[in-house]
């Protein structure tokens, strides 16, 4: 398969990390560009057409699926919707793994962790009705509704894990997606286990640990702002500690 | 439980120090117009209750301050966890209110 090239343009030199968390290096590899071309395209003419052995992981190409997230020139973006033109300096493109994950091979990480922490952080629905109750009504107008509807639209992408200093120091640290998705869920009026939400988050791998560097916020692809649903679990917590309504929590490491 | 016990008292002990440092950047700025030297100070601050009582809150809000923000570092950058974290923490929570309890009795204390 051809793609037609720009004009008198010269290949791109692009620099691939190869190897594992057990180590690894930079590859070195020209690409020819080519009118619109996202950094996924340029992922994937090294693969089919210098090297076959290049892993990645990509499904939608749309945006939508979240899989494709990688570091570019040493930032965490979305690779299929990111632009060569928009992000190439001087000609040269870096590519690596993304920060804050272990990586299986080359450009795919072991996104576990991640996924376990929303899991930890009960990111997931509870509801306490069953199909048989009348179906709930819930105002789009209500704050409560609009608080929530703010911190959805998350594709589990990990670039704001990727981006987050805080993972990187404190390898407990739910990280922005996870108490993101905890914030929406708090403020979802049909879910029940907000009570126990609350406990996990405000424990010390939970939200008070964010410094509200503005990472995460600055490089979600979908404009979402993880620091601002941390600080309004932050005082969630608090005006429940006040209350007394804060349950005692599980602690991995009490200190 | 404990983070958002250390949450809360490190946002109140700042809450404390702000209008205490303002107190005393104001003062001494007043203060030091005309000229002024160590016996004139020591002259308005030994016997002073309000002077005790602003920079005794004062050094016990730092005191908490500082411990809970050490404490932040040296579980990030150092990785410390449990019974040492505590130790270290408290011991620097107590240098620190004792060198600065001593400094404040120094210039009130008659």
């Amino acid at each position: 398969m051809s793609f037609p090239t720009e004009s008198n343009s010269l290949p791109i030199a692009v620099r691939v990390w190869r190897g594992t968390s057990a180590g690894g290096s930079f590859e070195q590899f020209e690409v020819p560009q080519q009118p619109s071309q996202t950094i996924l395209d340029v992922v994937t003419w090294i693969q089919r057409h210098l090297d076959a052995g290049l892993s990645y992981r990509f499904a939608c190409r749309v945006g939508m699926c979240g899989s494709c997230a990688m570091m570019v020139n040493g930032i965490p973006r979305w690779t299929c919707r990111t632009h060569v033109n928009k992000v190439m300096r001087d000609n040269q493109l870096t590519i690596e793994p993304l920060r804050n994950l272990p990586v299986i091979k080359d450009l795919a990480c072991d996104m576990s962790e991640f996924f376990e922490k929303w899991t930890d952080s009960k990111g997931y629905f509870q509801g306490s009705t069953t199909r048989h109750d009348p179906v709930s009504t819930l105002s789009p107008n209500s704050p409560q509704r609009r608080v929530a509807d703010a911190a959805t639209e998350c594709i589990n992408c990990a670039i704001c894990y990727a981006s987050c200093d805080v993972v990187n120091w404190n390898r407990d640290y739910l990280g922005p997606a996870a108490l993101n998705r905890a914030w929406s869920l708090q403020n979802d009026e049909r879910d029940s286990a907000s009570a126990e939400r609350l406990s996990v988050v405000a424990g010390d791998a939970g939200c008070h640990q964010c410094h509200s560097q503005q990472g995460c916020a600055t490089h979600c692809p979908n404009e979402l702002n993880p620091t601002a649903s941390i600080a309004g679990l932050k005082r969630m917590v608090t005006k429940a500690y006040l209350r007394g309504e804060l349950p005692g929590h599980g602690s991995k490491s009490d200190a | 439980m404990l983070e958002v016990r250390l949450y809360l008292a490190q946002r109140a002990s700042a809450a404390i120090m702000a209008p205490l440092v303002l107190i005393h950047l104001g003062v001494m700025i007043y203060a030091i117009q005309g000229g002024i030297d160590a016996a004139e100070i020591l002259e308005r601050t030994r016997g002073s209750l309000f002077w005790g009582a602003n920079y005794g809150l004062f050094v016990i809000a730092v005191s908490i301050h500082a411990a809970i923000g050490l404490r932040n570092i040296l579980r990030e950058w150092l990785s410390l966890r449990g019974i040492r974290l505590a130790v270290i923490s408290w011991i620097f929570f107590a240098g620190l209110l004792t060198a600065g309890l001593r400094a404040v009795a120094a210039v009130v204390l008659p």
